[in-house]
């Protein structure tokens, strides 16, 4: 199966601070992945690049085929405009740590906004998607419920059915569960651990969360000093690799 | 006592409209110059970055009384631009003035709303415009409202200005009382204060309305 996204040299830096210094990855349509690593290894930088958030300092990342942030120009490529990464990054999804809902907005609106305006879907129509959605997540019962009115459990099931409500190819889930109550966790978990089941598209999982991600993924990825040190599934790389710094940060995590 | 200050209200009263027009105009005048260049100057192009930069540092950097005369005394002679009535001159000068102090509370609201907004509404792809219109600025909207609120009030206290290119407005007819009666000079400007503050009052209390509407429902 072709690879849906593709990171092939992927360089970034901050300033002086070289925070990637070379990914290369394949993410296949259906695969589900998790990165793990010490903070400040680059994990969220990692998933950030592919939602067009922060823009790489050198390499490419492909998407579906097409180079995300370089477009043809007369002679040869150059920087994407707002338009090329509009098209580009349509089939991707993401989820934050802090959710970042909007809060001006019902939770409702908050799913039908980028229905109607980026899926140019009927607002009826949208209505009728977005409900399904919260009803899956399991907050049918607060359409018109604001934000602020919510745990943050349940804001986060929000932020998930409003990226979901827009069937992306790609999800991109960056430590969602760091910002919740640890009696919260669980229910978040919950929907992650659904979708994975239960959904075709690519998953990426950045998280702290390390049983889970262990649990719900196809492979997991150690990512140390701004590389990919370890690559494998969870058994390989949890129980089989003699990595030092691996077997270091899985010690410090476990608090042994 | 009371007849003298009842009279002199009467009197006052000739240039209430006056100072009401101009003051609405004023208003609506400088919130619209607030957005065009408090958003102008949040572009990508520099030279549109560059022009309403100048303009709101010359319009902040110096003084409403000089711009007034300016407008109404020396850019009809220097550049033969007649811009109307002085009730016009009266209008667009303030509303230059404050809509460059104004156009700073519109681009500093923007900048305060949380940049994960911005960032959701990348990741749901919606356009830079949209997310302007759905996301960003409704958000800011409340926290300009209080500002806007207290510019409003120094609008209205700055439309006192137009009485000296000639407008009859409340200070106007107030001097015009007190040269004919000197001797009840403190009343009649007693009065024009009283008379401000009545007309300010309805301003201070939607600016306090929009301060509680600014308080809630922006954090997330």
């Amino acid at each position: 199966m072709e690879p849906i996204v593709q990171y092939k040299d992927v360089h970034k830096s901050f300033g002086d601070v070289h925070v990637l210094k070379g990914i290369n990855l394949d993410i296949r349509p259906t695969e589900k992945i998790a990165i793990i690593g010490p903070s400040g290894s680059g994990k969220t930088t990692i998933i950030r690049l592919l939602m067009t958030l922060e823009e790489p300092t050198e390499g490419d990342i492909i998407v579906d085929g097409q180079n995300l942030w370089k477009m043809e120009s007369g002679k040869g490529m150059k920087k994407a405009s707002e338009k090329h990464l509009g098209i580009v990054r349509n089939d991707i999804g993401m989820v934050f740590q802090h959710f970042n809902l909007f809060p001006h907005k019902t939770i409702l609106d908050n799913c039908v906004v980028p229905l109607v305006n980026v899926r140019k879907m009927k607002k009826s129509e949208a209505v009728e998607l977005s409900k399904q959605m919260l009803d899956r997540v399991g907050l049918g019962d607060k359409y018109e419920s604001y934000p602020t009115q919510l745990s943050g459990g349940q804001k986060q099931r929000v932020a998930m059915a409003r990226a979901l409500v827009m069937k992306p190819k790609i999800m991109l889930f960056d430590e969602v569960t760091s910002a919740l109550d640890p009696e919260l966790v669980g229910e978040v978990l919950e929907v992650i651990r659904d979708l994975a089941d239960n959904e075709d598209m690519a998953m990426v999982l950045v998280t702290h969360e390390m049983d889970f991600a262990l649990e719900v993924a196809d492979r997991v990825l150690f990512l140390d000093e701004g590389v990919i040190a370890e690559s494998g599934t969870a058994e390989e790389v949890i129980n089989e690799s003699d990595n030092p710094r691996l077997q270091d940060f899985l010690r410090r995590f476990r608090g042994e | 006592m009371f007849d003298s200050a009842l009279n002199i209200l009467t009197y006052l009263s000739q240039g209430l409209w006056t100072t009401v027009s101009i003051f609405l105009a004023a208003a609506l005048f400088s919130y619209i110059m607030a957005f065009v260049a408090g958003l102008s100057r949040m572009m990508k192009n520099p030279i549109i970055r560059g022009v309403t930069a100048f303009y709101v540092e010359v319009f902040r950097g110096t003084s409403l009384i000089v711009q007034l005369f300016w407008l109404y005394y020396a850019v009809p002679i220097l550049f033969d631009i007649h811009l109307g009535s002085n009730w016009i001159v009266g209008v667009i000068a303030i509303g230059l003035n404050y809509g460059a102090y104004m156009s700073e509370v519109v681009r500093t609201s923007i900048l305060a709303v949380d940049k994960g907004q911005t960032e959701a509404a990348i990741a749901l792809n919606l356009s830079p415009v949209q997310r302007m219109r759905h996301i960003i600025l409704p958000q800011a909207l409340r926290l300009m409202l209080p500002e806007f609120g207290n510019y409003s009030i120094q609008i209205l206290k700055g439309t006192a200005l137009v009485s000296l290119i000639g407008l009859t407005d409340i200070l106007y007819y107030g001097d015009i009382y007190r040269s004919t009666n000197l001797s009840e000079g403190p009343m009649a400007y007693l009065m024009v204060l009283i008379m401000y503050f009545i007309i300010a009052l309805p301003l201070i209390w939607l600016s306090k309305k929009g301060e509680k509407i600014a308080r809630k429902g922006v954090a997330s």
